[in-house]
């Protein structure tokens, strides 16, 4: 989708993602980093004109979880609101499309994930075809080693190579004072690991993380007020593939491809890209279907390696870049997020500075 | 066609571990101590019983604990006829809104000690707590509330409250 109006990130924010947020409750994880974000856009609760959040009931263990997190919001006087059941970043997408129908102009988009509360590679479990493949109950780890396992086969992957996306991750995670797991890694060193489940390492898979991530959208001169370089949103989409695990050539991600080229991701040099990966394996999948080539900074964050709140993993991923268009570190960026098992949707965003 | 359909059984179990948040804490812990704490907001000074983390209408964190009477007003009451698992309560029976004297937001419990026909809006009820020993950080240390005796709330004391 390019919009019709120019849609901005003007401001970003999120909590440091820990193995076990035991003292907060989701409401008390969240206002923090809700005021926080519209503090840093200059504006107040009432003037948001959409709000948008990103959540699974799964992963909390309580029905209409999204409906408790509203507290946080402060929606008092009524306020216009919806809920994804799913990473945030398809709730950004949807604040987009609501901004670009042209009566508001702001929006309030977040996410929030105490994935330490259930067994996350079980609840993912979950999501699976009830016919087929949920009854095997294959945990969401080794669906991912049965994707790592035919990337080694096809010859396009090493163990190795692995390794190496996992080192960069963890020393990348070093400057980011909100990642989890960090610290100078070699890949040597990591191949003498033993497999956790196999052909995957414990350094392949991604950290139990709790956190929560807020952002402000704005539209045009709004966006120029609530932010001295606002990230512009130049395009976004998000394309699925079929539920049934067979039916896909896991090796690659055709879905990323094609919401690359809706997105315009070729159309310009990219100087950063953030990429929902939290396996390994998965970052080599997506870089090859987005098309970046070695010049361009991957996972500066450290990734969904370092941290990887579920629902809010994905949208922090678009605000890590974001922040570093806003930081002037960067003047075009990717971001993408994932749901789904093996990669099965992806969504794919293009932030630019004013030129 | 006389071949049976068949079944294929996948039970599905997830476990959690839930966390009652540090406002919320607070007051389950208070009655354990056979005393209620509520929460007022900064803003709108409303006392929010059992506490919660935030403000929902404005948005805010609670600090501020209040120790708010054992005494009240019920504003809305149910009459309940159907037997549920955990009761083991004569039917009919009441559960009811209750507006404890100092707090904002009114808190759902059971009200015994009346007959259900002669239960009514603006009734002044006591809080009748479980001895020391068996209380949980529960509302169910609480066990139920009963008639004070005192003359009826007049409806505009609580119309703000329902
Ligand atoms: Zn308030």
């Amino acid at each position: 989708m390019m919009a019709a109006r120019e849609v901005a990130i003007v401001a970003f924010a999120q909590s440091p993602s820990v193995r076990r947020e035991w003292a907060r409750d989701d409401v008390e994880l969240l206002l923090p980093v809700i005021q926080d974000a519209l503090s840093q856009a200059g504006v107040r609760k009432e003037e948001i004109g959409f709000t948008a959040s990103g959540s699974s009931d799964f992963v909390t263990g309580l029905p209409f979880s999204f409906v408790l997190a509203l507290d946080a919001v402060g929606a008092c006087p009524a306020i216009e609101e919806t809920h994804v059941e799913m990473d945030g970043a398809w709730a950004l997408y949807e604040a987009c499309v609501r901004l670009s129908l042209g009566d508001v102009d702001t929006a309030l988009v977040y996410a929030f994930g105490r994935s330490s509360l259930g067994e996350p590679r079980d609840v993912l479990g979950m999501q699976l075809d009830p016919y087929y493949v949920a009854p095997l109950a294959p945990d969401a780890i080794s669906l991912a080693a049965l994707q790592a396992r035919a990337l080694l086969d096809s010859g396009r992957a090493t163990e190795r190579a692995l390794a190496e996306v996992a080192a960069r991750s963890r020393r990348n995670a070093r400057s980011n004072p909100n990642a989890q797991l960090s610290g100078d890694m070699v890949p040597e060193t990591l191949l003498e690991a033993p497999y956790f489940i196999a052909p995957l390492r414990r350094h392949d898979c991604p950290p139990i993380s709790d956190g929560a991530v807020a952002m402000v959208l704005a539209v045009g001169d709004k966006a120029r007020a609530a932010s001295s370089r606002p990230a512009w949103i130049r395009g976004v989409d998000h394309r699925i593939e079929p539920h049934g695990l067979g039916m896909r050539d896991l090796t690659r991600s055709p879905s990323t491809a094609l919401a690359a080229a809706n997105a315009g991701v070729a159309q310009g040099k990219v100087d950063v890209a953030e990429l929902h990966a939290p396996f390994t394996h998965q970052e080599l999948i997506l870089r090859e279907a987005l098309g970046l080539d070695g010049d361009v900074d991957i996972n500066p964050s450290g990734g969904a390696l370092a941290a990887n709140p579920l629902m809010s993993a994905g949208l922090i991923r678009i605000g890590e870049a974001a922040l570093r268009i806003m930081n002037g570190s960067a003047h075009r960026a990717v971001a993408h997020a994932t749901s789904g098992p093996c990669l099965q949707q992806n969504l794919v965003c293009v932030l630019e500075a004013d030129s | 066609m006389s071949e049976k359909p068949r079944v294929s059984l996948a039970p599905v179990r997830l476990e959690y571990r839930a966390s009652a948040g540090r406002g919320l804490s607070r007051s389950l812990a208070a009655l354990m101590e056979g005393r209620i704490v509520g929460q007022r907001c900064p803003v709108c000074a409303k006392v929010y019983v059992p506490s919660r983390g935030a403000c929902p209408s404005c948005g805010v964190v609670l600090s501020e604990d209040v120790v708010v009477s054992e005494t009240g007003t019920l504003v809305s009451f149910c009459v309940v006829n159907i037997p549920l698992a955990d009761r083991s309560l004569p039917l009919p029976y009441v559960h009811g809104s209750v507006l404890l004297d100092g707090a904002d937001i009114p808190f759902s419990h059971l009200l015994q000690g009346l007959p259900v026909e002669e239960v009514r809006m603006g009734l002044r009820v006591r809080a009748e707590w479980v001895p020391g020993p068996e209380r949980k950080p529960s509302l169910e240390s609480i066990r139920c509330f009963r008639p004070t005796g005192e003359p009826d709330a007049p409806f505009h004391a609580y119309m703000e409250h329902l």
